[in-house]
């Protein structure tokens, strides 16, 4: 026998003093790490099960749980980290890739964080939101680049077909299969109640939500999964999905095991059989091939709704940008590599694509380089936290952002990072009845509209601040920001002066 | 008059409620987790609210303050009165012929620890307000909602 024993990274500490074996614990933990001793009288754990969900901590009545970091190590050692180790110590027993889900946790530099804004003093007044009006009201599509008019002068409307948002946030690509039934009736419920959109995923639209069809965006990826005509005219906008920051160049893998019911039918494929989307679309292979893609959709839908291409933000992503925003696409959403993921291979996800500040700047600046940025809007998102880092993308000249773990976060999820183990004690990443059942769309949608109402306000109070009323007057404007801590190169790609100039 | 309404769709069958409710009703003064630890520490629970569970299927069942209430018709001693929509039980007066717990269609009235009858009464007798099985449902699988009229 191999010896591959890996003591648990986190282990379960219980107050004996407080716990009244009310087994609440062992009820919700479908990793069955609690159980009733019943000879002992007393409930005992196997940390070794626990993925530090955080489920059993957040309903303990008598507070008597909380998950710590174990303090077993091996020999410290600054290049074999522990975690490194351990996953040599994997591979060497399975043979198999790491998979890994959510964002890319490894400790790179959060431009977010390097990043400033600026406020009013004394030359140029600030506003005061509560007292004066200010416009989060943010459009998404084609811009036209001249006025159009008719022989007796009126001018023509030469509008390509728009998103209208009530505030320039959207929740962003999650599929029915990777998932739960209710979670996505919170993110369809939330989007219609807040004016805004939240993205299918490439898993189809269930037939229940195609009443909130007027505030979904619908996506069209390289598994084609639940394509068809009524799909596409059934969103407000259809998306290509041509990459994802947590996995850029590779495709996706959702497990036969998910693929039940309701996900079956909604993918149009077999139940059981895995779902398989692959690496490219093997119908796009250039610029002018994806311009194909883009007027088939627009086709498809009689030319009344934008388009979208996604792409995750890798090296060069400023010249492929260029090159979709002359395709006929509306939008380009860009995805960073801290974007989260049902599944991705742990290597990939930790060490492929780049920052979405970084791609953010340069791909706004390449398009305005080119006068080209009138052609498209931009969205990003993987990393998106908070209002603030919302207002800084806004200013580094994104349109709008796409934001997916904060609304996980928001409907219960504690980033415990194994949804590809299908068991999420949320009822969010998961397809088993029982588990799906702990997500209440009823609380889910209300959590996400607080959410977002709270942004907006923190987004008013920032942009009030800066003696500015619309995101319009913010898009782009990056003398308001400033870094801090960033060198040369950083601030020349960011498009920014350090603090202090 | 507001009634406790179940939905199973949303019961977990996690049994916080059951805990909940024998917190309110274990007479300790308080409503933090560190006096629910002190209520509860090593006692056998019995809740006026409780979890039925077969399969995929649980919900949970406490009394359902019906307008003809088969309990108090029942009741020898006056014990069991139904006031101001709530039905009440007076301890002093029940005199353990459990006549109620046969009668009561849903199981809902049963003998307290001490012998006497016990039942839901709306965490009325406790600190009132919103009973403690609705507060502390983590899912809303257990709602306080007005239903209009007098109805069940």
């Amino acid at each position: 026998m191999s010896i591959d024993f890996i003591y648990p990274e986190y282990e379960i500490a219980r107050n004996k003093d407080r716990c009244i074996n009310c087994r609440v614990c062992e009820k919700q933990c479908a990793n069955e790490v609690h159980k009733y001793h019943a000879d002992l009288k007393m409930m005992q754990a196997d940390d070794l099960k626990c993925v530090n969900c955080q489920r059993c901590v957040s309903l303990c009545p008598t507070r008597a749980l909380k998950i710590v970091k174990t303090d077993n190590t091996y020999k410290e050692n600054a290049h074999w980290k522990g975690r490194t180790m351990s996953e040599i110590y994997l591979q060497a027993g399975s043979g198999g890739v790491l998979l890994s889900s959510m964002g890319n946790p490894v400790d790179y530099p959060i431009y977010w964080d390097k990043i400033l804004i600026n406020a009013s003093q004394v030359t140029n007044p600030s506003i005061d939101p509560l007292r004066e009006p200010m416009e989060t009201r943010t459009f998404l599509g084609q811009r036209p680049n001249k006025i159009e008019r008719d022989k007796d002068g009126n001018i023509v409307n030469n509008m390509a077909p728009q998103l209208e948002l009530s505030t320039p946030i959207m929740f962003s690509a999650m599929s029915y299969g990777s998932i739960s039934y209710n979670a996505h009736e919170s993110l369809a419920r939330a989007a219609t109640e807040l004016g805004i959109y939240y993205n299918t995923g490439e898993g189809g639209l269930h037939e229940d939500f195609y009443k909130y069809g007027a505030n979904t965006i619908v996506q069209v990826a390289s598994g084609r999964f639940g394509v068809h005509k009524d799909y596409l005219n059934a969103g407000a906008a259809v998306e290509i999905k041509m990459g994802q920051g947590a996995k850029p160049g590779i495709g996706g893998h959702l497990p036969g095991a998910k693929i039940v019911g309701d996900v079956s039918r909604t993918r149009m494929i077999p139940e059981g059989s895995d779902a398989i989307s692959p690496a490219p679309h093997h119908d796009i292979y250039s610029i002018e091939d994806l311009h194909q893609l883009v007027m088939s959709l627009k086709e498809a839908t009689n030319y009344t709704k934008p388009v979208i291409v996604k792409i995750a933000a890798v090296h060069n992503v400023a010249a492929i940008a260029s090159g979709i925003a002359r395709s006929g696409a509306d939008i380009i959403s860009l995805d960073g590599f801290r974007g989260g993921t049902g599944a991705a291979p742990t290597r990939i996800r930790d060490n492929v694509g780049i920052p979405i500040e970084l791609a953010l700047a340069s791909v706004d600046k390449r398009l305005r380089d080119e006068g080209i940025r009138n052609n498209v809007s931009l969205v990003v998102g993987g990393s998106v936290r908070s209002s603030a880092d919302v207002v800084k993308a806004i200013a580094l000249g994104a349109d709008a952002v796409y934001v997916a773990t904060s609304a996980l976060l928001a409907l219960g999820c504690h980033l415990c990072r194994s949804c590809h183990g299908g068991k999420c004690n949320w009822g969010i990443a998961t397809q088993r009845a029982d588990l799906v059942k702990r997500l209440n769309p009823e609380i889910g949608y209300k959590r996400l509209v607080n959410l977002v109402e709270a942004w907006t306000h923190e987004i008013k109070e920032m942009m009030g601040g800066m003696g500015i009323n619309s995101i319009e007057a913010l898009k782009g404007n990056r003398l308001m920001l400033r870094g801090v801590g960033l060198n040369e190169k950083e601030l020349e790609i960011l498009g920014i002066y350090h603090a202090g100039q | 008059m507001k009634r406790i309404i179940v939905n199973e769709k949303w019961c977990l069958g996690c049994r916080l409620c059951e805990y909940n409710c024998a917190f309110a009703n274990s007479g300790s003064i308080g409503t933090t987790p560190l006096d629910m630890a002190k209520a509860l520490k090593d006692i056998v629970i019995n809740p006026r609210i409780k979890i039925e569970e077969k399969d995929d299927i649980c919900f949970a069942v406490s009394c359902r303050h019906c307008k003809e209430p088969l309990c108090v018709k029942s009741c020898i001693t006056g014990a069991l009165t139904r006031v101001d929509g709530v039905i009440r039980i007076n301890k002093e007066k029940c005199v353990e012929c459990h006549t109620c717990v046969l009668v009561c269609p849903y199981g809902a009235i049963m003998p307290s620890d001490e012998g006497v009858m016990q039942k839901c009464e709306l965490c009325v007798q406790n600190t009132g307000g919103e009973p403690f099985c609705v507060k502390g449902c983590p899912n809303k699988a257990i709602e306080f909602k007005e239903l209009g009229g007098d109805s069940v």
